[in-house]
């Protein structure tokens, strides 16, 4: 019986792996075509997500005889220098300023009460499934009409419409959720046990949230905290309708896409891509710094 | 004034998540100071509940905890001056091992100048002086647990909880941190209480071996009387190295009685003390594996043996100093005969072999 069984084992693994082998593996010589239409895919991919920013990014340096079309006329820094110091372009640094104050703000909030929920869904609750989808209902509710809304609920209350109030709220109805819903993943990953040893050795509630909570999830708080950041800086929708008479920065760009027609728009965009870039290094760089904090102090 | 004293009385502990099922039902206890007390029983038997509503991470439905003669219902670990080590360890992932032991000391607001010494002395006591700017991901299973046991013992309780703290370890290492936690424990003088799911464990490290089923004590008393007395069938199953028959009481003569089985003049069981047994009643009694001698059919029978169960050799397993021979003897439960090697070897059996099972028959036990 056994015989028969190894026998028919052999003929099995020649008849179905061995031809197998064959159409998965890559043979030496070289990569299955599969491998090239993918790579062109990708290649199209790239091209179709940064294509349109390199275009705005070129077409900012150049010099005073540039249009807002390709081709290129010449390179300087030019439409740089225009965009600070010309007053026809817009309130360029004031609403920069705003949308930075506007962006800390957002983040602070955002962070708090991210971890607060994430401390509360912890265990269930009566009523979290309720929380739950009203916070997604907010995410998924339309930017526009939902600021449209804060808008007139702050005209209806006789309240005037600010970037520090009304779009402020606007804006958290957008990051609170994100912010929440990224709480959650990171909450995910923290073993209660944790939690449970401090409070055996002695540790307050308040003792424990300091000393291991806040410690242990510092990462993913300022993964929050980016989210909160960006997610407020280049918001349009929502502050559209509710940041009353000064605008903040996605505005004015928009108000200058209406009627400033030199490539100092452009100028404005790569100066705004910068930033982001800088708040979002700063973020990458701390949540580095604190994984190699903890690596390095072992290495002796 | 608080007692130092770390000795336990559990009375009436009760625990119920649901309100319908007790997870612990019942469980009456005495521990006494100074004493390693294994909790031991399969998965969900309520021995890790007692233990964490000792250390005071869940509150008894119903009944008291007692340590050093001050009911502890509903005070916090610290004060009850309990520690547990838990079964993953729980070590601060943020923390070197200096921090983490320091922890307890640092939440209690003592200088850094002054934990950091005790910290360092405790490390020292558990040999991990060269590990102490560490952290707890870059250390050994083994190191791991010392860290434990030394957060866990800096707060100087009066009693140490382990949650399965072997169960993270492989084999090798659990036998060597096995011993450790024995010398700690006699180095510390404080009661220790370890829940287990592993045998040989218990029996090796307990003063006190507590076997639970279903939220009840089924047995509790030193190692040596579990393994080599149990009560029932389950205390004799679960903590193994027995062989457990049932039959009828054909005939009750005196000192022993008699059990229908499939031997030829049933088997005989000397009657103790405590059973009342009467002829027609169904019983279980347990013969220990390493009591079974196994003679070939027609050999004459070792001395002190009465009983002779034909059986057939089922299969043959090397385990080393002995050799675990297992015999269809008996129709539902399983046979086995630990016979040593050095007898083993100087006629050896194949699988298919009739022989006959025997053994002295004062080694049979019958079960409650």
């Amino acid at each position: 019986m056994s015989a028969v069984l190894a026998d028919m084992s052999k003929t099995d693994v020649s008849k179905t792996i061995a031809p197998a082998t064959k159409a998965i593996a890559p043979s030496k010589g070289g990569r299955p075509w599969t491998f090239y239409v993918l790579a062109t895919l990708f290649a199209f991919y790239v091209i179709a997500l940064y294509g349109p920013m390199f275009c705005i990014y070129v077409l900012s340096f150049q010099d005073i005889r540039g249009g807002l079309v390709f081709p290129m006329k010449g390179t300087s820094l030019h439409w740089f220098v225009d965009l600070f110091t010309q007053v026809r372009t817009g309130d360029v640094k004031g609403s920069f300023d705003r949308s930075v104050k506007l962006a800390v703000i957002v983040t602070v909030i955002t962070v708090v009460v991210s971890f607060l929920a994430g401390l509360g869904f912890r265990k269930r609750f009566r009523g979290d499934t309720v929380v739950f989808y009203m916070m997604i209902g907010s995410l998924v509710a339309p930017g526009l009409v939902l600021g449209l809304g804060t808008g007139l609920l702050f005209q209806a209350l006789g309240l005037n419409a600010s970037w520090y109030t009304s779009a402020l709220g606007a804006q958290l109805s957008w990051t609170l959720p994100f912010g929440v819903l990224v709480m959650f993943a990171v909450m995910s990953r923290f073993n209660h046990v944790w939690e449970e040893a401090a409070y055996d050795l002695g540790a307050s509630r308040w003792q424990s949230i300091r000393l291991v909570m806040i410690p242990v999830l510092a990462p993913g708080l300022v993964a929050v905290a980016l989210f909160g950041f960006t997610l407020s800086y280049d918001e349009f929708a929502r502050s559209l309708q509710t940041a009353g008479s000064l605008n903040t920065l996605p505005l004015e760009i928009w108000s200058m896409t209406l009627n400033v027609t030199s490539p100092s728009l452009y100028a404005f965009g790569t100066v705004t891509t910068i930033v982001s870039f800088i708040v979002i290094g700063a973020s990458l760089g701390s949540i580095v710094l604190i994984q190699k904090k903890r690596g390095s102090s072992t290495k002796g | 004034m608080k007692s130092d004293r770390g000795d336990i009385e559990l009375a009436g502990v009760c625990k119920s998540f649901d309100g319908v099922t007790n997870v612990v039902d019942g469980v009456n206890l005495k521990i006494a100071d100074g004493a390693y007390c294994c909790f031991i029983g399969p998965s969900g038997c309520g021995k890790t509940t007692i233990l964490r509503m000792i250390a005071g991470h869940e509150d008894p439905t119903a009944g008291e905890i007692v340590i050093g003669g001050q009911n502890v219902v509903g005070l916090a670990p610290v004060q009850r001056r309990t520690a547990m080590m838990f079964q993953s360890y729980a070590l601060f992932p943020h923390l070197t091992v200096r921090d983490n032991i320091a922890f307890a000391l640092r939440v209690r607001g003592m200088s850094k100048a002054d934990r950091l010494r005790a910290a360092d002395a405790m490390i020292e006591k558990v040999r991990l002086t060269q590990f102490a700017d560490r952290l707890p991901a870059q250390l050994s299973g083994g190191q791991q647990q010392r860290v434990a046991l030394a957060r866990a013992a800096i707060t100087e309780p009066r009693v140490l909880l382990l949650d399965e703290p072997l169960s993270a370890l492989d084999e090798q290492l659990r036998v060597q941190m096995r011993q450790e936690l024995r010398r700690m424990q006699q180095e510390l003088g404080i009661t220790f209480i370890h829940v287990t799911h592993t045998q040989l464990e218990a029996i090796a490290l307990a003063d006190l071996v507590v076997v639970m089923e279903q939220g009840r004590i089924k047995q509790a008393g030193a190692a040596r009387d579990v393994y080599a007395h149990p009560h029932d069938r389950y205390v004799a199953e679960f903590m193994g190295g027995q062989n457990v028959l049932s039959g009828r009481v054909e005939k009750v003569n005196g000192s022993t009685f008699t059990l229908a089985q499939a031997a030829p003049d049933g088997i005989e069981v000397p009657l103790q003390a405590r059973s009342t047994v009467s002829v027609g009643d169904k019983i279980d009694i347990a013969v220990r594996r390493d009591d079974v001698a196994l003679v070939r059919p027609g050999r004459e029978l070792p001395p002190g043996c009465t009983t002779l169960l034909p059986s057939r050799v089922l299969a043959i397993e090397y385990q080393g100093y002995f050799v675990k021979v297992m015999l269809d003897t008996v129709p539902d439960d399983a046979f086995v005969a630990y016979v040593p090697e050095k007898t083993f070897f100087a006629d050896p059996f194949t699988v298919g072999d009739v022989v006959m099972a025997t053994w002295a028959t004062g080694s049979a036990l019958p079960l409650a």
